[in-house]
């Protein structure tokens, strides 16, 4: 091993109280079967799972109950046996609020498989494997919730990926699902990395963890000593170093430009709980169906779970101990990144990595917020490099060609500055209400364009049929020919002339 | 206040504790000042607190604004204390007065109160009474001359007729008027009142004090290093072209408020530039113009004039200093 490891320090970046000896007292529980599963048809980033099992449908453990719709979209299995009861827009754990198609098994206790076979990837080839991977229902459980199927190339825009870094950073305040994992099944993990680096024929792979965890630090090294491909790497405990692009710059040094994947630079990134994942799918043929969470806070028994997707979170929470103190507000996620549930009596879903039973001075800020007063502290934070405090002033005065001129865009929504400002800004909320001004303003725009281009169309038309009309009346008096012309003109004279000789002969007649 | 949006922990930094740090680095100096030259500089930090806290207090009633958390962020004494010691410690209490209200009506709130003012405040009122009453701005104590506590307090509410027994010229001031005497610099600097003055341990107390801000990382390096190197670098040049004319580097660090201005006064964050080329920039100049005016132009010390001038160009300043973004070329 080397002494002195490189290791690519970002800009700023904090170093806030971990919180993380909370919940890594216990080891993981299997939390049982719930009576009742409310399975979200949006667990993942993209379009809504096309449901294919009606009301009444009894369902295995395993099978799958909605198909990913189009690329990016995941599917839906169902996490245990039992009956469908209904289809309907029940609360989900979604920052909005708002609620969303969810399918409700009633649960019948024996937990039947379906037949689940092992995947031989090695002799059905690689495309057919990434093909059943798409209905495997795995998505980044790191929260980012991707399906993990689009990142399964072996090229990206001509690069042929060579680094597969494992992201075991898990940066964010209080939780500790995958350190857990890492600590009690290492294993699995190990074989599943192996297992990528095969079907994907990375040259190397790198284990990138914060130095806070030592315990599975130990175990990955204990773990890898016989293993030529796999190597780890220890990063300081900065938060955000588990961004994919701050995590990618510690390992390797390596900056990802601008609107660029990293696998257009040959490095691919998964979280340590999706290696696992795709190990458990490609070895036993298990979809995505469970995950770890880790309960913490202010409760009573904090720990983390293993837990079905679908699981009422309340049961959870109930199983936990409850509140210490009472106060009702859980965050989903992390302190830093996270958002507080409108309740808890939504399902456990593929995003869900932590709860957090809110603390009381988490909720309670009484501080006021005062102005700027331009310290650029959270300048020297961001590790974007951004100017948070320019971005402030830019948002706050509405200068949206000036906010997106000043990067607004490259912003990751880290919390950093608002964690250091000592005016008490809350910056990042500044900065998702700018982004959402320049999107919506985009969409007017974008409708504007529509209906501009439809009245410049209706108007063209309109030009065209008048010409066209035109053409058609000139056309039919150039074919109307002469004699026929002289004929009609004739017939007019000839009928004149019959009404004058009438009118004349009954004036004769009168008299 | 509940917050439902993240980040849901925070630093424990406010503008208050920066504030207040500010003043403790402050105290060395002050009290070092005390100890070689008398208790002057209290009567006057004293007084500036008083009249900024009744002016700040009134003009956050005017205009509506909350007063607790505006008063207690102690900006408004930070500007005080530092127009307080920049004063000369014999002046009497109402040029004190008058300093610290036009630092904080004009040049605070007239601006748009804290975080809003486009000049450093303190330099806005140090420069008004330096140009309205330059005798008694340019009239320091005698660090020999011994006054007692009484003579003092009477200097303080009266003011005095006769300046010469207890007050003297500073050493800037006193080398640039003999140096028109055709005197050359050596001849100067071996006098008692150059030679002699212990204002420079006021400047080592206070080059303490900065280095605390430093190191408790309210101030960043790049201000005071390079406003230092600039004019060590400046003034070495000229002393080194004409040694007979300019004084040596070692002068121009020691006297003057240098040590007081690098880490307290070109450090104000709301009038200074934000990104760390544009501090550096900033620092450059200011230390430039305050080498010029100090050599060429009709103040001993220049500070405030280099200060205000370089506030004007801070806009540019940041938005032509800006960083790069990760990942951006």
């Amino acid at each position: 091993m080397k002494l002195f490891e490189n290791i690519f320090k970002f800009n700023g970046g904090i170093q806030a109280e971990t919180h993380k000896a909370i919940s890594t007292a216990e080891t993981i529980k299997k939390f049982g079967i719930p009576k009742k599963i409310i399975l979200p048809l949006r667990q993942h980033i993209g379009r809504l799972a096309k449901i294919n099992v009606n009301i009444g449908d009894y369902v295995l453990k395993g099978q799958l109950i909605a198909n990913a719709d189009g690329n990016v979209s995941a599917a839906i299995h169902a996490p245990t046996s039992g009956y469908i009861e209904s289809i309907e827009k029940l609360p989900i754990p979604h920052p909005s609020g708002l609620p969303d198609f969810c399918v409700v098994i009633i649960t019948d206790g024996k937990d039947t498989w379906v037949d689940k076979k092992p995947i031989d990837w090695k002799k059905i080839g690689y495309q057919k494997t990434v093909e059943l991977l798409i209905s495997s229902g795995i998505v980044g459980l790191g929260g980012a919730t991707f399906p993990s199927h689009l990142k399964l190339t072996k090229k990206d825009h001509g690069a042929k990926l060579t680094t597969l870094i494992i992201n075991a950073a898990e940066c964010e305040p209080y939780i500790t699902c995958d350190d857990m994992l890492m600590r009690e099944r290492i294993d699995e993990l190990i074989k599943g990395i192996n297992l990528l680096h095969d079907f994907l024929e990375f040259e190397e792979s790198i284990i990138s963890i914060e130095d806070n965890k030592l315990d599975a630090i130990e175990k990955i090294k204990k773990a890898i000593i016989n293993e030529k491909n796999i190597s780890l790497k220890i990063v300081p405990t900065i938060y955000p170093s588990g961004d994919a692009k701050r995590l990618i710059y510690l390992t390797k040094g390596i900056k990802i430009p601008k609107n660029t994947r990293s696998s257009e630079l040959g490095i691919q990134m998964f979280n340590v709980a999706t290696i696992v994942a795709i190990y458990r799918f490609l070895e036993f043929g298990e979809p995505s169906l469970s995950r770890i969470i880790t309960i913490t806070g202010n409760i009573k028994k904090p720990r983390n779970y293993e837990v079905l997707f679908g699981t009422p979170l309340e049961e959870i929470i109930t199983d936990a101990g409850g509140q210490k103190i009472n106060n009702q507000t859980f965050i989903m996620g992390g302190p830093m990144m996270g958002f507080a549930l409108p309740s808890i009596q939504v399902p456990v879903t593929k995003a869900m990595n932590c709860i957090i039973s809110a603390e009381t001075e988490m909720l309670k800020n009484d501080a006021p917020v005062l102005p700027c007063i331009r310290c650029a502290r959270c300048a020297e934070a961001c590790p974007v490099e951004l100017q948070p405090q320019e971005l402030y002033w830019f948002s706050k005065s509405k200068q949206l060609d000036k906010v997106e001129e000043y990067n607004l865009f490259d912003c990751i929504e880290c919390g950093c500055c608002s964690y250091v400002c000592p005016s008490n800004i809350p910056l990042v909320q500044y900065y998702r209400f700018a982004k959402s001004e320049i999107i919506e303003e985009r969409q007017h725009q974008e409708e504007a364009n529509i209906a501009r281009e439809r009245n410049e169309f209706r108007l063209s038309r309109l030009e065209r049929e008048k010409i066209e009309r035109a053409e058609r009346n000139a056309q039919r008096r150039a074919q109307t020919s002469s004699d026929e012309k002289s004929k009609l003109v004739e017939e007019k004279r000839k009928a004149i002339q019959e009404a004058m000789a009438r009118v004349n002969k009954e004036g004769d007649n009168s008299l | 206040m509940i917050s439902n949006q993240s980040p849901f922990v925070q630093d424990t930094t406010s503008v208050s504790y920066i504030m207040f740090l500010v003043l403790v680095a402050l105290i060395p100096g002050i009290l070092v000042h005390c100890f070689l030259f008398g208790y002057g500089i209290l009567f006057n930090i004293i007084t500036a607190t008083i009249t900024v806290l009744i002016a700040e207090y009134l003009i956050l009633k005017a205009r509506n604004y909350p007063v607790k958390p505006f008063l207690t962020d102690y900006s408004a004494i930070v500007t005080a204390w530092l127009l307080a010691v920049s004063i000369p410690s014999i002046a009497p209490w109402w040029i004190i007065v008058v300093g610290s209200l036009f630092s904080i009506i004009f040049a605070k709130h007239f601006y748009g109160g804290l975080g809003s003012n486009l000049f450093n405040p303190a330099m806005v009122g140090y420069a008004i009474l330096l140009i309205s009453f330059p005798a008694i701005m340019t009239k320091w104590p005698s660090a020999y001359a011994s006054v007692s506590f009484g003579e003092e307090l009477k200097l303080f509410f009266f003011g005095i007729s006769n300046y010469d027994a207890i007050a003297s010229a500073t050493p800037l001031d006193y080398l640039k008027t003999e140096l028109l005497l055709n005197k050359n610099i050596d001849q100067v600097l071996a006098e008692p009142i150059i030679k002699a003055n212990p204002l420079i341990w006021v400047g080592i107390a206070y080059l303490l004090g900065g280095i605390f801000l430093i190191y408790k990382k309210i101030i960043t390096w790049h201000l005071p290093l390079t406003y230092l190197l600039t004019l060590f670098l400046v003034a070495s040049l000229f002393s080194l072209a004409n040694p007979n004319n300019f004084a040596p580097f070692y002068y121009h660090l020691l006297n003057g408020g240098t040590f007081l201005a690098a880490f307290f006064i070109i450090t104000d964050p709301v009038s200074g530039p934000t990104t760390p080329k544009g501090k550096i920039f900033f620092a450059f100049m200011v230390a430039m113009l305050v080498y010029l005016i100090r050599i060429f132009g009709g103040y001993p010390e220049g500070i405030a004039f280099a200060v205000i001038f370089m506030n004007i160009c801070v806009p540019l300043i940041d938005k032509l200093s800006q960083p790069k973004v990760f990942g951006h070329d």
